[in-house]
């Protein structure tokens, strides 16, 4: 070999400890497997062990009443958490989620109650009233993706000004004050549990989930959120359009926050100046206790939905055994630090192997 | 079989077909700057060409320009005899030029079967096709057909691709490539990042493509592989190609020679 070339070969690349780790890279292929699956299995287990510590605790924890208030109470990290997995796998982040479910339940009832006659209702009045929210909560989260792309600024500070706007937007669309003026069916609906076990709001987002982890886990749409948060430039060179995809996941994100805040007003029979505030941070945790990594490319519904549950069971677990509320807050945050720390530690430990 | 047999065998081979590609009086300019200056470039089936030259000699501007990423200021290329012009990467992708980049362009998160089809999945057919519901099994299936083809073992095609080596990472950017039955494979630095195991694993992948018949372009900064892997040596210098001839009536110091300005020849039989 002559000497010219020792210099520019491999450039910046040769003495690097990955370019040793790749030689050796099979034997540990198993570790790596591993530690991808692992995150599921150790949050499945923290909420096991909640559910039997609460269990113990406490005597009415396995009760009907606490399973309808925990699962109704879980809806509305369950739905925004959903659209923020899909937001997270492409490496992305979105803090509007919590102000979209506000602002697009306020819209929804601002609707229902101008269009409104009878204070009962007609179904049309209903369906515009839901057609409204949902076109709000898509139109922000599209607006978003838009911003995201084309003026090529960081999802943080994009979703960041959002959640400001909305949370502005609630309060001047109707001087922020509530609007209790809604349909009666709507409230109905919102508090009626199918057989006394199987609310109605839970229904629907139980269908959301399954619906999300059929898109993210077994169609194109789902593939390319993933390949687009492991690698955007190969996402890019593969022939996807990494711009439009993008745009479409915020306005997902949007639509179900949307969902959330109509399952909200339902449930409370009123659209709150209130709903959502904070839930941004409770839906990230619930996705990041899920496994899902800051980084992008990994996460699941699965993992979304048992963080979510780790987050409700603790909420409704504490509550139940007459703790101070203001605990829950230091728990879950708690949690949140705990989780990343595991997902850094997973990463530093697959990129070792 | 010796690499000059093997080399001559294929050489014997390549005549009677038409070329697969031909690079025709290429030139470009960036402004005042002529980074490629009347370049032809002749790409024979089966044969593995070695594209060499100092940084800003002209090699990536070259490739670029083959992959569609770059148009020429002048010139034209040419492939199976007819005249193409590619307007991006993707239309030279679809004409069958597949382009290995450096880094891979591989979603480490993903499993191989997923690498090799990203962009374009197959859906199951029919209803549950049109709401993009992927064919994982069929894909799945594909890819360990194609994986198999190539000299390197990766195991389950449901690893993501973080678990591989550097050779079987190529193995898996090479395979995305072929299975959709290119023409010709471009390679910028497969091994730049790899140790000596997995470089002679490399060496091997290119010899299985070359096996099938198709051609390999192989920019590369050493000199030992090329020089051992590559039927044919192409020397870029300031532009120009100084050099292009069998890769056996060469030595190592003859290509660091031309390369670095100390021999100035054209001269050299068309390999």
């Amino acid at each position: 070999m002559s000497p010219p070339f020792e210099r520019s070969e491999a450039p910046g690349a040769a003495g690097r400890p990955e370019a040793e780790a790749f030689a050796a890279a099979p034997p540990t292929r198993h570790l790596v497997a591993f530690l991808s699956r692992a995150s599921t299995l150790w949050t499945l287990l923290i909420l096991l062990a909640l559910v039997i510590l609460f269990g113990i605790a406490s005597p009415g924890f396995f009760s009907r009443a606490n399973w309808l208030a925990t699962s109704q109470f879980a809806v509305e990290y369950l739905l925004l958490g959903l659209g923020e997995t899909f937001v997270i796998i492409t490496g992305g982040i979105d803090l509007s989620v919590g102000a979209i479910l506000g602002f697009s339940g306020m819209v929804g009832a601002l609707v229902m109650r101008a269009l409104i006659t009878v204070h009962a209702g007609t179904t049309a009045e209903i369906a515009a009233g839901i057609a409204a929210a949902l076109a709000t909560g898509s139109f922000v989260g599209w607006f978003n993706g838009q911003a995201i792309t084309r003026l090529q600024l960081t999802p943080f500070v994009v979703t960041l000004g959002m959640l400001s706007m909305c949370t502005g937007g609630i309060y001047l669309l109707n001087d922020g004050e509530n609007i209790g003026s809604i349909p009666d069916f709507v409230g109905t609906l919102g508090s009626y549990a199918i057989g006394g076990w199987l609310p109605v709001t839970v229904l629907v987002t139980a269908l959301a989930c399954v619906g999300s982890a059929i898109l993210l886990s077994e169609t194109r749409f789902g593939l390319r959120t993933y390949a687009i948060g492991s690698n955007p430039l190969g996402a890019a060179r593969a022939g996807i359009a990494v711009e439009n995809h993008l745009v479409k996941v915020y306005t997902l994100s949007g639509f179900l926050s949307a969902v959330a805040g109509l399952m909200v007003m339902a449930r409370f029979a009123s659209a709150s100046v209130q709903a959502g505030a904070n839930d941004e941070l409770d839906a990230i945790t619930a996705v990041v206790i899920g496994g899902a990594s800051l980084f992008g490319g990994r996460g699941t519904i699965l993992g979304t939905v048992i963080g979510s549950f780790v987050i409700t069971v603790m909420v409704t677990g504490l509550i139940l055994m007459g703790v101070q509320p203001f605990w829950q807050q230091v728990a879950v945050g708690a949690i949140l630090i705990f989780a990343v720390a595991i997902d850094q530690l997973r990463n530093r430990l697959i990129d070792a192997a | 079989m010796g690499q000059a047999d093997q080399a001559t065998a294929i050489g014997t081979g390549a005549h009677s077909a038409a070329p697969v590609l031909e690079v025709v009086g290429i030139s470009k300019s960036f402004g005042p700057i002529h980074a490629l200056t009347d370049v032809s470039l002749t790409v024979n089936p089966g044969e593995v060409i070695g594209l060499v030259g100092d940084n800003g000699a002209g090699k990536s501007t070259l490739v670029n320009i083959i992959a569609g990423a770059l148009r020429p200021s002048s010139g034209r290329l040419r492939m199976a005899g007819r005249e193409v012009r590619f307007a991006s990467a993707l239309e030279a992708r679809m004409a069958g030029i597949e382009t290995v980049y450096q880094d891979l362009a591989l979603a480490l998160d993903l499993p191989i079967w997923a690498n090799i089809f990203l962009g374009r999945e197959r859906v199951r057919p029919g209803f549950l096709g049109r709401f993009g519901l992927l064919d994982k099994r069929g894909m799945r299936r594909r890819a360990e057909e194609e994986l198999g083809r190539t000299a390197i073992r990766v195991g389950s095609v449901r690893t993501p691709c973080r678990a591989l080596s550097g050779g079987q990472r190529q193995a898996v950017a090479v395979s995305r490539g072929l299975i959709w039955g290119s023409r010709l494979l471009l390679m910028d630095e497969p091994t730049a990042a790899l140790g000596v195991a997995q470089q002679a694993k490399v060496g091997e992948l290119i010899a299985s493509v070359r096996a099938r018949g198709i051609p390999v372009i192989l920019v590369s900064h050493n000199m030992p592989q090329v020089h051992a892997l590559c039927d044919r040596i192409v020397v870029l210098f300031r532009g120009r190609k100084v050099a292009d001839r069998a890769a056996r009536t060469m030595t190592i110091e003859d290509i660091v020679a031309l390369i670095t300005g100390a021999l100035t020849t054209t001269a050299g039989e068309p390999a």
